[in-house]
């Protein structure tokens, strides 16, 4: 198990949002922007990284009937580290992230992770499975909300490149175009697949 | 005895229509309207219309190309989506919000549900919304009929703005309003058009491609609800008259309230869909953020047209219901 087929797996193959189709409300809730995406996908990547590492370090004592409410507890109190340290240091993103952030304790990438990985192997394990799926997650992010900037409103992370005669299709930044990017980001991608085998 | 037995479910009897004869049926109603549209705004109104239908037919072959289907551009459906989503969107669009709106038509609202006889939602609608969503500003600004020059606001967002800054419709709008049936006001062609569409409508009926039930209770339930908000209070609500001849009212009512792919099955149904549709309309029109309604009701009561078949499943023929 190398990083790099890990890494790969979290990416593209096992894809959290593309693939699993999992933690897709933030996904289609926060893209609007490019960098909105990006600082969505690292705060979900640090709570997932710790807390693959807190639940591993403790699945022997964590009853297994109660381990869904202990799971919850231990990403909540990661979600309150990032909540707190994104209001004092990047403010301008915690405005516009607002509930999804506390949101992430129910992020079901989080909790997916925590009981089909954490929670069975190895703390080491645990964590570059944390690394990689949450790469993946802020990937997936990144490209939605790059393409949902470009189109919706010219610019990327603020930047204008479409030139100004450009008129941006609002609606690509409304949440209806967050369903219509998904859907053909997902269908491109799988039409990809297709046409290798 | 060597003969194969058919086996199929009703109706057995087929009169021989095809889809082909029933969509150029409704493009023939249509040509009063597309006269009335160049005789009022002139040639770019036409070129906008065939970038329509060119986005609209283009894209229909290129996604059934890609999908390895049989390319059916000829059977004309195509083309009546590009020419009503042409009377859909201002006659001096630009050059790609035509096109886009007719990709979009067909692409989102036609052919990703599995094309002809599988959206639930009317193509040409679709369209315009995603392109009213997207380009506000471009598309409730329409040219002046006739004059081809200058750009206004419609008269269904000059009352809407009126009403929002002033709590009520300025003496010198209402008596403006009064010429809207002479076609004085941008964004309609007020009672010339009108009458274009009611002749239009009345050749579908005769060909019996529509039936009365949607147009009527559409029109019906929309004069009503707009003569009683009136006689509340008429320095707040226009007259029903106007609700009646400005934007896509009469439009609506004839050619996309009645499509058949997406609305109810019985004359019951058909009823409930188009008094719903004439209520959603003057509500979204006086109390909603957009000035014009009449898009939004049609496809929203498309998306309940499942739920009204469903309650609308005519009685079986002979059939006692059995005492619970």
């Amino acid at each position: 198990m190398s990083f790099v087929t890990e890494l790969k797996r979290g990416i593209w193959t096992d894809n959290a949002v593309f693939k699993l189709g999992l933690g897709l409300c933030p996904a289609l809730a926060v893209t609007s922007s490019a960098l909105n995406g990006v600082g969505m996908g690292l705060a979900a990547t640090f709570v997932l990284i710790c807390s693959n590492v807190a639940v591993s370090s403790m699945r022997k004592i964590i009853p297994s009937k109660v381990r869904i409410p202990a799971f919850i507890v231990l990403i909540a109190t990661f979600v309150t580290v990032v909540d707190l340290v994104m209001a004092g240091f990047l403010p301008g993103l915690h405005k516009a992230l607002g509930i999804f952030i506390p949101l992430i304790v129910v992020n079901c990438v989080i909790l997916g992770r925590a009981e089909a990985f954490a929670s069975k192997n190895p703390i080491f394990h645990s964590a570059i499975d944390g690394v990689v799926m949450g790469l993946g997650f802020t990937v997936a992010l990144l490209v939605l909300g790059s393409v949902r900037e470009i189109l919706g409103n010219g610019t990327i992370f603020g930047a204008g490149i479409l030139g100004s005669s450009y008129i941006p299709a609002l609606l690509l930044i409304l949440p209806p175009g967050a369903f219509l990017a998904i859907g053909f980001l997902l269908g491109g991608m799988n039409k990809l697949e297709a046409s290798k085998k | 005895m060597e003969k194969t037995l058919y086996l199929s479910s009703s109706p057995h009897v087929h009169e021989g229509g095809t889809t082909a004869q029933a969509m150029r049926a409704v493009i023939i109603a249509l040509l009063p309207c597309v006269g009335v549209w160049f005789f009022s705004f002139g040639l770019q109104s036409i070129i906008v219309m065939l970038l329509c239908i060119l986005g609209c037919v283009g894209s229909e072959a290129v996604c059934q190309k890609m999908m390895g289907k049989p390319i059916t551009i000829a059977d004309g459906s195509a083309a009546m989506t590009g020419i009503l989503l042409a009377f859909n969107i201002p006659p001096n669009s630009a050059w790609w919000m035509a096109l886009l709106g007719g990709i979009v038509a067909v692409v989102l609202g036609k052919q990703v549900f599995g094309g002809l006889g599988y959206n639930s939602f009317n193509p040409a609608l679709i369209g315009r919304t995603v392109l009213l969503i997207s380009f506000p500003v471009q598309m409730t600004t329409w040219v002046m009929p006739r004059t081809h020059e200058i750009t206004s606001a419609t008269p269904l967002s000059e009352v809407k703005m009126a009403v929002g800054l002033h709590g009520a419709i300025p003496d010198e709008l209402k008596s403006q309003l009064g010429s809207v049936l002479m076609g004085g006001f941008g964004g309609q062609l007020g009672v010339i058009s009108g009458f274009a569409l009611i002749l239009g409508g009345g050749y579908l009926l005769y060909r019996k491609i529509i039936t009365w039930h949607i147009p009527a209770s559409f029109i019906g339930s929309a004069f009503v609800l707009g003569t009683v908000l009136w006689l509340v209070d008429s320095s707040k609500y226009p007259s029903p008259v106007f609700h009646l001849f400005t934007g896509g009212l009469l439009l609506g009512a004839f050619f996309m309230a009645t499509d058949w792919v997406t609305t109810p099955l019985t004359p019951k149904g058909m009823l409930i869909f188009g008094t719903g549709c004439g209520v959603l309309t003057i509500l979204i029109r006086i109390f909603g953020g957009y000035p014009e309604g009449v898009a939004f009701s049609i496809l929203l009561m498309n998306a309940a047209t499942p739920i009204i078949d469903r309650f609308t499943v005519p009685k079986k023929f002979g059939l006692v219901p059995e005492k619970g």
